[in-house]
């Protein structure tokens, strides 16, 4: 018996069946993605140079983000102020390097936050169901009722400025959406024949979701992440540019082109400068979630 | 000798909601008897309940109704916890090695997953020995410990899914479907390693297939069934043989010859559709589509009988 065994073996190292089947991890994915599509390559280095930019803005730059030079207000561009200098005479570079601190952070940290909150509750609602389902769902379409930026503003206004109350803020209004995505994706994992074959091992629920539902929904998450991370950054810089995010003399990209505003057409770097860049980091974390898609989203790569 | 019975379930029911207020009937008081040690093979057509009688056997699905009695103890009345001990000794490899096995997981994780579950193993690196083990007993190269499934072929990813029903040393495990998603090629070498591993560890399996010829070559006995119930049960020699119900007897004369001069030959084929679990029809299941039907037939439902040493649920299969 064991002859045939080693014989079944031999047999199957020679068949060409051994040749590993299509290769299809998450790291092959991203490299096939960097192959075909250039734009989001482009836009990670985009994305990697801000971060950059803020991690090293005391390096790149001679002055202080707060450091006013009254002489030397409302200057142009020049040697001295690449972008020049605004109405207290601060360097308009460096304040947008220290601004890109907050916007990404503010990118980022609500984000997390949000995801880790929908992933939890959109697997909760989906795997357990029945009355936890109705519960966590009748939450989200309640959240989702409400115009995002509406209640964001209603939240800075209860708990008051600062970056924390900023976090939070954002983060509350975009769980929801996460959750029903992540929600959807555990229904269909739910039937699918591995948990079955989990179940038939008498795997534990909460080990089924942490080992079989959620690292099954990463994929989603991530693209997620990366189409979710812009729509903060408008966020803030549309509540800073309204007085109710980030205050003086701290810098980010929304409260700088609200301070520009008055100078639109005399000065107009002072609000261009910050504008443009939340631009670039919108359109790069865009185009790099459309890349990300086009790979990990088994939907689109059926057809 | 008399042989001992592993598992046997009576009157089991099994119905499904569908839309409205109606019930499928996916299965409709069944009986079954597995020995101990055999290989027991149960054929049908495609939706006559065959993977929902595995299943519900192993209480994967609960069962509507009926018992179902697991080495003498009354597996249906248990509540999930005392169960638990013994979901390990039945164990189900299924149809397809695709789907059935976790992506993201590698194969040590995979196979190594029910010895957690049950805390077989002392620390990891016992339960990776455990692993390499039962991947040799499996046919798999140990060098494949760290791979993913995606990196395998059908056949390896089922030989994956048999490593790991066997981890806990099961007495039953429901084969379901098991080969049909593979090559022809690769199909015997599965079979012949399902073979061994029965011989090597005294598995009993219950083999649900719809491929006549694997069933001859694998099953001591074999169950036909029909839309939720059992037609015939018999010694799988006896019943290739000599089938007794009308619908094995289609069920066999389906097989295509190798005679290429019988080709012309009419074979007995059934006619019509088959009938909606959802609506079974009145008496005996089949009449609408046997041609031996009588009165009796469509009002009085017939049981399974006894008839030469094998079970029959027809009132004419001696006249026919």
């Amino acid at each position: 018996m064991r002859d045939d065994q080693e014989e079944i073996l031999t047999m199957q190292m020679d068949s060409p069946e051994d040749v590993l089947a299509e290769a299809d991890t998450l790291k092959d994915q991203l490299k096939r993605m960097a192959r075909q599509n250039k734009l989001a390559v482009i836009s990670a280095v985009v994305i990697l140079l801000f971060v950059l930019g803020a991690i090293f803005a005391p390096v790149l730059t001679p002055y202080e983000f707060d450091q006013q030079d009254v002489i030397n207000r409302l200057a142009p561009p020049s040697a001295e102020h690449l972008l020049g200098t605004d109405e207290l005479g601060r360097d308009v570079l460096t304040r947008l390097l220290y601004g890109s601190r907050i916007s990404l952070l503010v990118g980022v940290v609500p984000t997390v936050i949000s995801m880790l909150a929908g992933a939890v509750l959109g697997i909760c609602a989906g795997y357990i169901g029945g009355k936890t389902d109705t519960v966590i769902m009748r939450l989200a379409d309640i959240m989702l009722a409400f115009p995002s930026m509406l209640l964001a503003m209603v939240i800075m206004y209860t708990l008051g400025d600062g970056l924390i109350n900023i976090f939070l803020a954002l983060a509350l209004v975009s769980w929801a959406s996460v959750a029903r995505i992540v929600r959807s994706e555990t229904l269909k994992l739910k039937e699918s024949v591995f948990v079955e074959a989990a179940k038939s091992m008498g795997v534990s629920r909460l080990k089924i979701m942490c080992r079989h539902i959620f690292p099954n929904c990463l994929p989603s998450l991530i693209v997620l992440f990366t189409l979710n991370i812009p729509s903060a950054i408008l966020s803030e810089s549309s509540l800073s540019f309204l007085g109710i995010g980030i205050k003086y003399p701290q810098a980010s990209w929304g409260l700088m082109v609200n301070l520009g505003r008055q100078f639109l057409y005399t000065k107009p770097w002072l609000s261009l400068a910050p504008s443009i860049a939340i631009m670039l980091v919108v359109l790069a974390f865009n185009f790099l979630g459309d890349g990300l898609r086009d790979v990990l989203d088994p939907h689109l790569k059926d057809q | 000798m008399e042989k001992k019975i592993l598992l046997s379930a009576r009157g089991l029911s099994k119905d499904f909601p569908v839309s409205g207020k109606r019930r499928l009937h996916a299965l409709s008081r069944v009986d079954l008897d597995i020995y101990e040690g055999e290989t027991l093979a149960l054929v049908g057509e495609s939706g006559c309940g065959k993977s929902t009688l595995g299943r519900t056997l192993i209480r994967l699905i609960p069962a509507t109704e009926g018992s179902i009695s697991f080495e003498g103890q009354d597996i249906s009345s248990m509540s999930e916890k005392e169960f638990r001990p013994l979901r390990g000794k039945m164990q189900i490899i299924f149809q397809d090695p695709y789907a059935s096995l976790n992506p993201r997981m590698t194969v040590r994780d995979i196979i190594a997953e029910p010895l957690e579950t049950y805390h077989v193993c002392a620390d990891a690196r016992e339960t990776t020995q455990r692993v390499r083990e039962l991947m040799k007993a499996a046919g798999l190269s140990e060098e494949y410990l760290y791979r993913y499934p995606h990196q395998f072929s059908g056949g390896q990813r089922q030989r994956i899914g048999i490593a790991r029903a066997i981890a806990l040393k099961p007495k039953l495990i429901i084969c379901d479907e098991p080969v049909s998603a593979l090559d022809v090629s690769v199909q015997n070498q599965i079979l012949n390693l399902l073979k061994d591993l029965q011989k090597e560890f005294g598995l009993t399996y219950l083999f649900i297939s719809h491929d006549l010829s694997v069933v001859r070559f694998l099953s001591d006995r074999t169950c036909v069934m029909f839309l939720g119930k059992l037609c015939e049960v018999g010694n799988t020699a006896e019943l290739y043989e000599k089938p007794l119900h009308p619908y094995t007897r289609f069920l066999l004369g389906a097989i295509p010859g190798i005679d290429p001069r019988a080709r012309g030959e009419k074979r007995p084929l059934l006619k019509g559709e088959l009938p909606s679990p959802i609506h079974p029809p009145s008496g005996c299941r089949f009449h609408t589509r046997c041609p031996y039907a009588t009165e009796r037939c469509r009002t009085e439902e017939p049981l399974l009988r006894d008839v030469g040493g094998r079970q029959v649920a027809c009132h004419r299969c001696e006249e026919i």
